[in-house]
């Protein structure tokens, strides 16, 4: 944290001031480990075993915050007859199909229930898994998928939880391997070292203690990246440490409001508030999209009424009840259109154009030839940027026209580079990782032709208009129908970015700023862009500038900005206090019920319905909200509940297993399943993967920034300042395997992939240290994977000697772990690359690979 | 001529020993500002390089490369890449990467565990010459998987190690990684100053050195005398150049660039009085939280230039920073030096050189 987000750091720091312990667990020693209370390194790709070692300590010495577990958890839920757990099967959850990789999780739902619906978000490979469900189950629901999904009854409880099929014994039993000895030899760590952790978290969780996690990309970039947060997720539930001050799970996110951009997304299975994008096969209809994607209960059975309003905020006055509120204008998915699944199309001439803004994917994204490779098969590519990337200029001095894979004769790609604006040269908002929208004014005009982004997109949206406007092809009534008519101020005809602000804040009948998302109603007369950020306009003020300093209010800060949803700090604040409606301690109160006014109280705005009391009980068969009781904290779940086991949403299983990285130098010691058995690959020449505990690739390499430099380079290799600071490629190794391969300090190494090889300087250090896996030693290499050929400080791309495997559920690479071999000297040039790379290929016997 | 040598008597002079207030001593009158400083607070640097950064920005300082044939190369010393102080290097973050017995490691930068009896001893780094031939080389076949692919039952593969399970042999070592953002001092007694011949070095209102580009001719006589080596002359424009301590922002009422980017307050800026009482109490903290190596550098105004106006808090010995342990004002001897000069020397060019000494001292 302290390298990559030094800013965000400074809490940290401050904390520690104050009294706080801080445990940095990591495989290297960073800049963080350097100020932390603990160190702990361990091996790249074991997190899963580390928290499945600190979750097994808890359950094994029933050290878990029971109160809080028993009332604000799915602990006590039975989980039906037909589950089988990895303890059973060889590493592998009921329900697999060896033949498709994938699983069908009905027999993973929980006893008296029928399937659960995953509570937000991404839902796309959920709906596959229930299409396959049904095909395979020849379903006799005559509603289909969507009824299934929510033929929910409430299941069977234990609150004893001593029943052998109930959650919590479930978990116990899954995570009894996990022993302190078995993450010791999985993770490289020592038995005391994982102890401490052990000790340290759990007694500084509870009702007076609080402890929280901090993660980054080092979590998500791996095959079970989205099982480790789950994991992560899992442990805070069992401590109390979700909903509480001091507690959570922190994703630090990426520079440059990467939550804003999910949030109001730039991802394509999901349309702004978290809504599932809807399926070009599944979903016709507004109705049968509702129907399949839409929770019956919880506040997700308000998702009729978030996404009417956005239609109603695209499309105005052509979204109408009579034609489903235009719902027929989204985009649909027809598969799996994410990063990697994209350029595979690109390279395959099924896609044709790109647009890249605030990326540089010729060497900042996994197996930079695949990709190049992708940018040389397009007919026309967009580069916004602020500096010429190599994104930009693949086309003449990349690595393949190097070593003559490709010939800039030969590439049709029409290239534009469009000058940018840079955060300074344009206002707007951010959203940092705690929700937090905060305003930015312009404080330079943007250089030159250089635009901001909004400029760009709504002058773009709007010559394709004019361009458009005789047309009569119902296709082009989308684009035509749109909403797009934002004021615009200076001599470059600027839209203002307030009234966009103010439309994604969303209007009642009479046009007045909404001030909750509570008021969203489904019947068309409300708008929202996006339904979470309801009230970052309201009463007509951008609440998003809100600037009082720190000083002049209380901890919680509320006049600071504004956090969706409703400017609430802390989600799931009803988890601060007990199930009677009381703080858990005085030290930890954070929001609590009001007896004498019958309202929830506090510091922060209490994430539950002001006057329901804890005494609530929903009557039978109540729908949205009305169906959770005074103590289910949990409101965004169907079942207002924090799950210790996902029944459903999870593409690799309803619990974490450990799984070695697709490259490892070992085998999995913990279950006979060496990787994850549901991850997604992309089997072809340019993406070969170097064998599981190979010979010919014997270390493990990591990837990761440097404080100086900024993603790939282009807002930092370009600049004098920062080049200097850190002005080469290197890697760090440790004196050990230095002097394994005869490497020098500040010499030249070559590192060797199935994909390529690459050079670097070396830089020796202590900080890198090798570790006893089982009874091998291993090494890890870091290579920080900033640099590319433009710039002032240039150097081979990190990030080409990746190759490319996906987490299941969110398409993610894994590209923080993988194996290569390094040999002291620099790289072959030419064509002699290729040879080389060939020969490593042959011998750890890989399928012949590069350019198809 | 003779008050002059009048002035030198004695040990505790202008230029040397205890002095309460250097800028009424250079000729303000008394309503001129309180003294400022930095406190830069080295045990929570996090070597984000901020202030180097910060620094060039505000004060149009070029990269380091203008003057270096090495530009952008790797020096090879752990994260520090501009190496030191100098002409186009105002701010330096260092950066001291060492292992230390197991235990001896502080938590603070020290990464280790809590401290037991903590020590100021350390182990130089491992580079390849030190580390090569003593660690053991991995065994190049053993990660066989077990036949068959099964699971290891993992009782059979439990340590034989004590106490630090499965870590090589090599961790029974620490590693420590200090970082500390270096700057000039602002002496009491600032022998750069004292021995300018052209006056362009003064002393400001603040209490701060500065050098002024237009009267600087480049004659490089502040340069060795600096006990810390912090000023240099610029070859590309052949002028002294050192940190200001933002004597332009200081003006406008702001605190200077590198203390406003710090993101952990390692960089405090203020009243020199007010930062050396939150030194000491800063101080006794860490030593209350057992931290017993950490002192205060520059804070002593009975050092040998009188007190720092940059002072800092260190984790270990000033020579592991690559600080002077005893750093001692140039001129400290000068009284006694003129004494015997005045012996024997030629009258009028005593004078002479004696004048162009007063005049750096404004
Ligand atoms: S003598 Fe050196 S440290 Fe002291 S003020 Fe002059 S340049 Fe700065
Ligand atoms: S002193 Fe502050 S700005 Fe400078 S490197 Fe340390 S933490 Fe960063």
């Amino acid at each position: 944290m302290a390298e990559a987000h030094p800013v965000g750091f400074q809490w940290v720091m401050e904390a520690k001031r104050r009294g706080a312990t801080i445990i940095h667990v990591d495989p290297r020693f960073t800049r963080t480990s350097a100020v932390a209370d603990l160190h702990v390194p361990f091996r790249a790709g074991a997190d899963i075993a580390f928290l499945g070692g600190l979750i097994s300590y808890v359950l094994e010495n029933e050290l878990d915050f029971r109160e809080y577990v028993q009332a604000y958890t799915n602990a006590a839920d039975l989980v039906g007859e037909e589950f089988t757990d990895t303890e059973d099967a060889a590493g592998i959850f009921s329900g697999y199909n060896p033949e498709t990789g994938r699983y069908d999780p009905v027999s993973w739902s929980l006893e008296g229930e029928g399937y659960s619906a995953p509570a937000a978000g991404q839902r796309d490979h959920w709906e596959s898994q229930l299409r396959e469900h049904h095909a395979a189950m020849s379903s006799d629901t005559a509603g289909g998928a969507g009824d299934a999904a929510h033929a929910t009854g409430a299941p069977e409880r234990d609150e004893s939880l001593r029943h052998p099929r109930c959650v919590y014994q479930v978990l116990r039993r899954h995570y009894a391997r996990y022993t302190p000895e078995a993450v010791s030899q999985v993770c490289g760590m020592s038995v005391d070292q994982f102890l401490t952790v052990a000790r340290s978290i759990t007694a500084n969780s509870g009702r007076e203690r609080t402890t929280a996690w901090v993660y980054s990309v080092g979590w998500t970039h791996h095959s079970v990246g989205a099982q480790y947060i789950r994991g992560a997720a899992i442990l805070q539930t069992l401590l109390g440490n979700m909903g509480r001050p001091g507690g959570g799970i922190l994703a630090l996110r990426g520079h440059a409001s990467i939550q804003g951009s999910t949030d109001i997304p730039t991802l394509y299975d999901l349309l702004p508030g978290y809504i599932p994008m809807p399926n070009a096969h599944l979903h016709e209809d507004l109705q049968s999209f509702l129907d399949a994607d839409a929770a019956k209960t919880g506040f997700w059975g308000n998702m009729d009424t978030y996404l009417v309003s956005l239609l109603k905020a695209w499309w105005g006055d052509a979204a109408t009840a009579e034609n489903d509120y235009a719902f027929h204008y989204l985009p649909k998915l027809t598969g799996d259109h994410g990063t990697y699944g994209i350029v595979r199309d690109q390279i395959d001439r099924k896609t044709y154009g790109y647009f890249v803004v605030g990326e540089n994917p010729a060497i900042g994204h996994a197996n930079g030839k695949m990709q190049r490779l992708g940018l040389a098969n397009l007919e026309w590519l967009v580069v916004r940027d602020m500096q010429m990337i190599e994104t930009a200029t693949f086309w003449k001095d990349g690595p393949e026209i190097e070593t003559g894979e490709l010939r800039t004769e030969d590439i049709g790609t029409e290239v534009f580079f469009l000058p940018c604006a840079n955060h300074t040269e344009k206002a707007g908002t951010f959203t940092n990782t705690q929700r937090l929208l905060q305003w930015r004014r312009e404080a330079v005009h943007p250089p030159g032709d250089a635009r901001s982004e909004l400029h760009f997109y709504f002058h773009l949206g709007k010559r394709i208009r004019e361009k458009l406007a005789a047309s009569t092809d119902e296709r082009d009534r989308p684009l035509l129908d749109l909403t797009w008519d934002y004021p615009t101020f200076g001599m470059h005809s600027e839209p203002d970015p307030e009234s966009v602000l103010a439309e994604i804040n969303g209007y009642d009948a009479d046009g007045k700023p909404l001030s909750s998302y509570t008021q969203l109603k489904a019947d068309g007369s409300t708008t929202a862009g996006c339904w979470i950020y309801t009230g970052v306009y309201a009463d007509g003020v951008n609440q998003a500038d809100r600037r009082r300093p720190g000083s002049e209010q209380d901890w919680v800060a509320a006049d600071w900005g504004w956090a969706w949803p409703a400017n609430r700090r802390t989600l799931y604040n009803r988890a601060s206090a007990d199930p009677e409606g009381r703080p858990w301690s005085e030290r930890k109160a954070y929001v609590w019920w009001d007896e004498e006014n019958e309202r929830w109280t506090g510091h922060d705005v209490p994430d539950f319905e002001a006057t329901k009391p804890p005494s609530f009980k929903p009557e039978e068969g109540a729908t949205r909200q009305d169906a959770l009781a005074g103590t289910d904290a949990f409101i965004m779940q169907a079942d207002g509940k924090a799950w210790l086991y996902a029944p459903a949403g999870l593409a690799d299983g309803p619990m974490p297993t450990h799984y070695e990285p697709v490259e490892s130098p070992v085998a999995n010691l913990l279950h006979e399943q060496q990787d994850n058995p549901a991850l997604e690959r992309i089997d072809r020449a340019w993406n070969r993967i170097n064998p599981s505990q190979s010979e010919v690739f014997p270390y493990v390499f990591l990837t990761y920034r440097l404080t100086e430099h900024h993603t790939a380079g282009g807002m930092s290799r370009t600049l004098p300042y920062l080049s200097e600071l850190q002005p080469e490629f290197f890697c760090e190794i440790s004196p050990a395997l230095a002097a394994e391969r005869g490497l020098e300090h500040m010499g030249w190494a070559t590192l060797v992939s199935a994909r390529t090889a690459i050079e670097a300087r070396v830089m020796v250090t202590e900080r890198m240290k090798p570790l006893r896996i089982g009874d091998r030693e291993v090494h890890q290499i870091g290579l920080p994977y900033h640099w590319g050929s433009n710039g002032i400080s240039t150097g081979d791309p990190a990030n080409d000697l990746l190759g490319v495997v996906m987490d299941p559920n969110v398409h993610i690479q894994e590209s923080k772990v993988a194996t290569c071999d390094i040999q002291p000297g620099r790289r072959p040039r030419g064509p002699e690359l290729l040879e080389y790379v060939a020969d490593y290929r042959r011998r750890a016997g890989v399928e012949p690979g590069g350019i198809e | 001529m003779t008050n002059v040598f009048d002035a030198f008597s004695g040990t505790a002079n202008s230029l040397y020993g205890e002095l309460p207030d250097p800028a009424a001593d250079a000729g303000f009158d008394p309503s001129h500002p309180k003294r400022v400083g930095f406190f830069t607070d080295t045990s929570v640097c996090i070597g984000c390089k901020a202030c180097e950064v910060a620094c060039k920005e505000w004060n149009l300082v070029p990269d380091d490369g203008t003057d270096a044939s090495d530009l952008y190369r790797l020096t090879g010393m752990s994260y520090d890449n501009t190496g030191d102080l100098g002409a186009s290097t105002w701010r330096h973050v260092a950066f001291i990467e060492d292992v230390r017995p197991h235990g001896s490691a502080t938590t603070e930068h020290g990464g280790g565990t809590p401290p037991a009896e903590p020590t100021t001893g350390h182990i130089p780094s491992g580079l390849p010459a030190l580390g090569g031939g003593a660690l053991p080389k991995a065994p190049r076949d053993a990660a066989t998987p077990p036949p068959g692919g099964g699971t290891v039952d993992l009782l059979t593969l439990l340590p034989d190690a004590g106490a630090h399970g499965q870590q090589t042999p090599d961790d029974e070592r620490d590693v420590r990684w200090l970082m500390a953002s270096d700057v000039c001092k602002h002496c009491t007694h600032a022998g750069c100053l004292d021995n300018c011949p052209t006056g362009a070095l003064f002393r400001t209102e603040f209490g701060t050195v500065v050098v002024q580009d237009d009267i600087c001719n480049g004659c490089g006589y502040c340069v060795p005398s600096c006990p810390y080596g912090v000023i240099d002359v610029r070859g590309s424009d052949g002028g002294a150049h050192k940190c200001t301590l933002c004597y332009d922002r200081l003006g406008s009422g702001l605190e200077p660039a590198c203390a406003k980017a710090c993101p952990t307050k390692s960089i405090q800026f203020g009243d020199l009085d007010e930062l050396q009482a939150a030194a000491d109490a800063r101080l006794a903290e860490l030593h209350d939280r057992g931290v017993n190596e950490a002192r205060l550098y520059g804070r002593d105004e009975n050092d040998g230039v009188g007190g720092d106006g940059a002072f800092f808090l260190l984790l270990d010995e000033p020579e592991v920073y690559g600080l002077p342990p005893d750093p001692i004002v140039t001129t400290r001897d000068l009284p006694e030096m003129w004494r015997n000069a005045a012996l024997t020397a030629v009258g009028l060019g005593v004078a002479a050189v004696a004048a162009f000494w007063k005049g750096g001292r404004r």
